[in-house]
């Protein structure tokens, strides 16, 4: 149904918009940016901070701008001496009981808080008073959270209760007491948290960060007897640009790479690899696990935060997921193993690094599980912003740098591992391989563009191999849940189901650069992130995983069979098997 | 269940029974011991005084006396209160141990008990309740009830025309009609904004929806406020028909009681309410044989503040954190769980009954030009009479607070009432001739609030006092919001500077800059009136918040740290009292020597200057 047009006027300026839209949007259409603080588009549109307060001619007291509507006739003033005056008390207040260690603050220069302090020019604080004190809760391997930096916006808040229905930190207390917590106060480190980390990247200030862990790999770099290797994840490369002020989407893997091996890795090797290696066990499974009917539907196991969910959320559903790593664990396990024994380097020297987008996987490399003959798969976890930090540090101008390429002898990858950062991506991937697995052909068909677009849910029927085959993918926790009430009554008719926990997949993942409030509202940044992905698959010469001939020659050499003995002992893990994270901890 | 007809025969067997609670003149040989079971009497062993007429009447075998439990009488400051009827005879400050007396002197010889008949404030002995001066401006719809039956047995409420309004509406009346009365009536909402009640009535009808609440706000939160607690507990009946003619008008099946859980006899009496009107089908399926159905939940709310604050109320029944919303939308159009939502207070929902039943002009005749019929007010401070009074809109405060209060006591002086709690304003004397009614309050700086009334005599401080509401306000600010939540606790700083002698000229100003910011960008009500008692008392004793910035002193000496006590030689007369009383041996003087007070050791309690008989210590 067509919406009414309504008319009205902001700042003098004439503006017609649809019925429902709210005043702020309607002052965006004029070129008005009505300042906001703890707006967060279709998360959190609450109207908490009071920064967006308008005059609306005839009514009393300020309007929100940000969650009211507009009305026929109305008439907005988004910058009268009243609005100004308690724009700047508001703000005066917010300042008064925030840290105001800028110069010490890893968010300072990405901050909206300090945005908006300089757009107002705040140049004291006009109410100054008692503070809040709050201690760093740094106990767990992802996130830190030092809420003397917190604002009370709620954003982290939303995007945890909300977007991912997990709740693991909320308001506790009252008024100039109230603060973000967890259940019973305790560390992230002991709750429900499942680190995505989409509270950091809805977090306008530096309450909530990832835990830096770039030191190591300094010492380690620096450090004569470490053989000290780099991996790269898909999304990284269509985010990293981002921080050196690139627009988003834009792939820079060429620039990356030169500047990891500028930073003086000893070999960058490219974590799409991984991911092939992944969907080859994947695909393997699943297709012994869809001929046997066991334990169907099968549930992909490369998301960290969604295997710690389901852990402690449905740990009755475990056996649904598939027992393969996830691909940067695959891909650190290969190269301690094969990759030492050619080059022949004492794999007790091999330094691992992974650059990630995601800070769960700081968590996930910590997992008892994920080592082989007492060598973790994995030594360390940055993520994007770390990276783009270590770049900076090492006074790399990245803009000026030169492409590169991945190293020998792994320097292949498919446009299939590509896309496994967004959601999607792993299902389509692994179906391109299972269907020639299963017909015993090469074929044509690749593109399954009914996995493809931005929903949280996208369900499809898939003919493989003469086969339907009903597979579903989810992205984000809050539908994750759904499909697991689906499997747990007994309703899912499916086989094969593909689920990330950020919303959106890795390019959305927590480790990523963080965007503003404005930003969010005026870009989709999953899809310029994930279409940068897919035109990298599309022009990969190679885009089937099982086609990728630096891993057909590691399992002729090396692994044997996708699926076969040593493979299990390498690329999978005990996951599956019933035991869940908190089992982990009490060992 | 009970049929219509059962019904009215109740209604009129009861009723010749009850005769003798409303008529002096009633031939009967019966009398009715009337014991209050208000909190304020409950707490002060009015349960133990109606067990033991109870037991000393069984044990003497007396007929025809019958001991009755009741709401509140309102004069709170004389409970525990026993009335005995027909004769309507007050007794006051009663104690268990009274009862033997009472029954000895009073039923079995006829004497009146002199020594506990209630004092007036002319110190005569007044005989019955109505000759107290402190009932005799005042005028009972809300809590027409209270202290005459037995609120927890629902034959003494159909006795007095209850439930008899709902049968009319049901039978007789379109939701229309019904809505159009209480339109004509002038009702506006007794919760504090004053918004009409017809017209909410009239919006949540009009919202679309199939399903829609009715909502009793219960939540009575003002420091020393206890009309709402009175009337739930002297008449909870009267809120369950008024809801049920409110949902039958709005279209609503399902009302919730939004109560707090600090208030456990209006609670009990609530359930036992529901539960009598469930058995006898007043309440449930097809009430009275028509379509008409409609339940009550009660919800408990936890004691915050701002749960009285209609949205975060809702979001409490809602299972929520107590956090108000941003309107638009109102409940009205949007409320429990996104459904069209009528939410009104006790006393309004208390006044519905008798507007039904006696018509809307009878109301409106009652009252000023904007504001109909009666407000109840909860009278407390420096005033004699405590206790709860129910007034006709316009009364003026000169006549509450001398005629029915009786005046302030140890003949000070006023100096300011306090109306609408933390969200309103005080009065000072220059208005003491001020109408009450809701315009008049909001004209001098105050507002009607829900009813608290808070008299001060002059050795109250306005800072200390501005100081106190906002440290209400400052722990009950539900944190959502940046102006309430850091706002008020750095008003409240100011204020806690100012009165430690610690302030400066500049801080008034930047009270009144937080004030007048908060007031407009806060987004509930909490926030938006917070800053009321900060700006009333501003206007009207400016030179007070002077006085403590620049001279650092306080004339009220309430601000201890900076009281410096001192003894007038003139008009000492060497006494010697204060020095008696001094707890640390600060005052100095022999004989008849005029005294002097060492500052060093001085604590400023303030002993010396209540003991001094000839006011010869002060500032």
């Amino acid at each position: 149904m067509e919406k009414n047009l309504i008319n009205l006027t902001i700042d003098d300026q004439k503006v017609t918009v649809p019925e429902g839209t709210t005043i702020l949007n309607a002052a965006k259409q004029v070129g008005i940016d009505i300042p906001t603080l703890c707006f967060l588009k279709d998360i959190n549109e609450v109207g908490d901070c009071r920064m967006c307060i308008v005059e609306v001619e005839g009514r009393r007291g300020f309007a929100t701008s940000c969650i009211q509507t507009v009305e026929e006739g109305m008439v907005v003033h988004t910058h009268t001496p009243n609005v100004l005056e308690a724009r700047h008390v508001i703000l005066d207040l917010i300042i008064s009981n925030h840290a105001k260690d800028c110069l010490t603050c890893t968010r300072s220069g990405n901050c909206e808080l300090q945005a908006l302090a300089t757009k107002f020019n705040v140049l004291n604080v006009e109410f100054p008073g008692e503070m809040t004190k709050h201690k760093i809760d740094d106990l767990s391997p992802s996130i830190v959270r030092d809420f003397n930096k917190c604002i009370l916006c709620r954003r982290c808040v939303a995007a945890c209760k909300n977007v991912q229905q997990i709740g693991a930190i909320d308001c506790i207390n009252r008024g100039f007491e109230s603060c973000i917590s967890t259940f019973g106060d305790n560390s992230l480190n002991d709750v429900n948290c499942t680190f995505c980390g989409q509270c950091i990247e809805a977090c306008p200030t530096g309450a909530l960060h990832e835990k830096e862990t770039i030191n190591d790999v300094w010492v380690k770099l620096k450090d004569p007897d470490a053989y000290v290797i780099v991996q790269t994840a898909p999304a990284v490369r269509v985010a990293l640009g981002e921080e050196f002020g690139m627009p988003i989407g834009t792939n820079v893997k060429g620039k990356m790479i030169t500047a990891l091996k500028r930073l003086g890795f000893d070999k960058v090797f490219d974590t799409n690899t991984g991911a092939d290696f992944t969907i080859m066990e994947e695909a393997t499974e699943f297709i012994e696990r869809f001929k046997e009917n066991d334990n169907l539907p099968m549930i992909t196991s490369c998301s960290p935060g969604w295997v710690k969910f389901i852990e402690m959320n449905y740990p009755e559903l475990l056996p649904h997921l598939s027992s393969c790593k996830s691909p940067h664990q695959m891909f650190g396990a290969i190269c301690k193993t094969y990759f030492a024994e050619k080059q022949n380097i004492d794999p007790k020297k091999i330094y691992m690094v992974s650059v990630m987008p995601c800070i769960a996987k700081k968590f996930e490399s910590k997992r008892p599980e994920m080592e082989n003959d007492g060598l973790r798969n994995v030594d360390n976890v940055i993520t994007t912003r770390e990276l783009a930090r270590m770049i900076k540090q090492a006074n790399i101008e990245f803009e000026k740098l030169e492409d590169s390429q991945f190293d020998d002898p792994m320097e292949e990858a498919t446009g299939a591992g590509a896309i496994f950062g967004t959601t999607g991506g792993v299902m389509e991937a692994a179906l391109r391989t299972a269907q020639d697995i299963l017909s015993g052909k090469d074929l044509e068909k690749i593109d399954f563009k009914q996995v493809r677009n931005s929903k949280g849910i996208k369900r499809a029927t898939v003919n493989i191999a003469g086969k339907d085959l009903n597979v579903v993918i989810a992205s984000g926790l809050a539908n994750a849940r759904k499909i697991l009430e689906e499997i747990k009554e007994g309703k899912a008719d499916y086989q094969f189901v593909e689920i990330m926990a950020c919303p959106g997949g890795c390019i959305m993942g927590g480790g990523q650069p963080i965007k503003s409030s404005k930003i969010r509202s005026e870009l989709d940044i999953r899809k310029l992130r994930s279409n940068a992905l897919y035109t990298i698959d599309e022009k990969s010469v190679i885009r089937k995983s099982h086609e990728n001939p630096t891993l057909q020659k590691i399992y002729k050499e090396y692994l044997g069979k996708p699926g076969g003995h040593l493979a299990h002992k390498l690329l999978h893990s005990a996951k599956g098997d019933g035991l869940f994270w908190h089992d982990y901890k009490n060992k | 269940m009970k049929t219509l007809q059962e019904l009215h025969k109740i209604r009129e067997e009861k009723r010749k029974e009850l005769e003798l609670r409303v008529n002096t003149k009633t031939d009967t040989r019966e009398k009715h011991i009337l014991v209050c079971h208000g909190t304020g009497c409950t707490s002060s062993k009015s349960p133990q005084i109606l067990e033991n007429f109870k037991k000393i009447i069984k044990e003497k075998n007396i007929q025809n006396v019958r001991v009755i439990k009741t709401g509140c009488f309102g004069l709170c400051a004389k409970g525990p209160i026993v009335i005995i009827r027909p004769e309507d005879t007050f007794y006051a400050n009663c104690t268990p141990e009274d009862c033997e007396e009472i029954i000895q002197s009073h039923i079995i010889e006829g004497k009146i008990v002199e020594r506990l008949l209630a004092k007036d404030i002319d110190g005569s002995k007044v005989k019955s309740l109505d000759e107290l001066s402190f009932y005799k401006k005042q005028m009972r719809i809300a809590l027409k009830n209270c202290g005459i039956i037995n609120p927890e047995n629902i034959d003494e409420y159909i006795a007095f025309d209850g439930y008899r309004a709902l049968e009319r509406v049901l039978k007789e009346m379109f939701p229309e009609e019904v809505i159009d009365i209480i339109k004509k009536s002038g009702l506006r909402g007794r919760g504090g904004a004053g918004f009409p009640t017809g017209k909410k009535w009239e919006l949540t009808r009009q919202s679309d929806g199939i399903q829609k609440y009715v909502v009793c706000n219960a939540d009575e939160g003002d420091p020393g406020a206890f009309m709402d607690r009175s009337i739930l507990e002297g008449d909870p009946h009267s809120v369950l028909e008024a809801m049920a003619i409110a949902g039958y008008s709005i279209g609503a099946n399902k009302g919730f009681i939004y109560v707090r859980a600090e208030y456990p006899i209006a609670v009990q009496r609530l359930k036992i309410a529901i539960k009598q009107a469930e058995d006898y089908g007043i309440l449930g399926k097809n009430i009275f044989d028509t379509d008409f159905c409609f339940d009550i939940e009660i919800r408990l709310g936890a004691g915050a503040f701002v749960c009285g604050e209609e949205t975060a109320l809702l979001e409490s029944i809602e299972g929520k954190r107590g956090q108000p919303r941003v309107k638009p939308p109102y409940p009205a159009q949007s409320g429990l769980w996104g459904k069209p939502t009528l939410i009104n207070n006790v006393e309004t929902y208390a006044n519905i009954t008798q507007i039904i039943l006696k018509g809307a002009e009878w109301f409106s005749s009652i009252g000023t030009e904007n504001s109909k019929g009666t407000k109840v007010f909860a009278l407390g401070g420096n005033v004699n009479n405590i206790g709860l009074v129910e007034v006709p809109m316009g009364t003026t405060l000169r006549e509450i607070v001398y005629d029915i209060g009786g005046g302030i006591p140890n003949g000070r002086d006023f100096k300011a009432a306090q109306t609408g709690g933390p969200s309103g304003g005080c009065i000072p004397k220059e208005h003491l001739d001020t109408p009450i009614d809701y315009e008049s309050l909001k004209t001098i700086g105050s507002m009607m609030g829900s009813g608290g009334l808070i008299v001060m005599d002059d050795t109250k401080c306005m800072v200390s006092l501005a100081k106190f509401y906002l440290q209400f306000t400052v722990s009950e600010s539900c944190g959502k919001c940046t102006p309430c939540r850091i706002g008020t606790k750095r008003m409240l700083e100011i204020l806690e500077k100012l009165c430690s002698g610690e302030g400066e000229e500049l801080d008034i100003y930047k009270l009144e800059k937080l004030a007048v910011n908060i007031q407009k960008s806060s987004i509930c009500g909490l926030g938006q009136s917070a800053p009321n008692p900060v700006i009333s008392t501003l206007k009207y004793f400016r030179d007070e918040f002077r006085q403590h910035a620049i001279a650092k002193e306080c004339r009220a000496l309430e601000c201890k740290a900076m009281a410096k006590i001192a003894i007038d030689p003139e008009k000492c007369k060497g006494c010697g009292l204060c020095q008696k009383h001094c707890p640390v041996n600060a005052i100095s003087g022999e004989g008849r020597e005029k005294r002097t007070i060492d500052q060093e050791k001085c604590i400023k309690c303030g002993t010396c200057l209540a003991s001094c008989p000839f006011h010869a210590i002060g500032n």
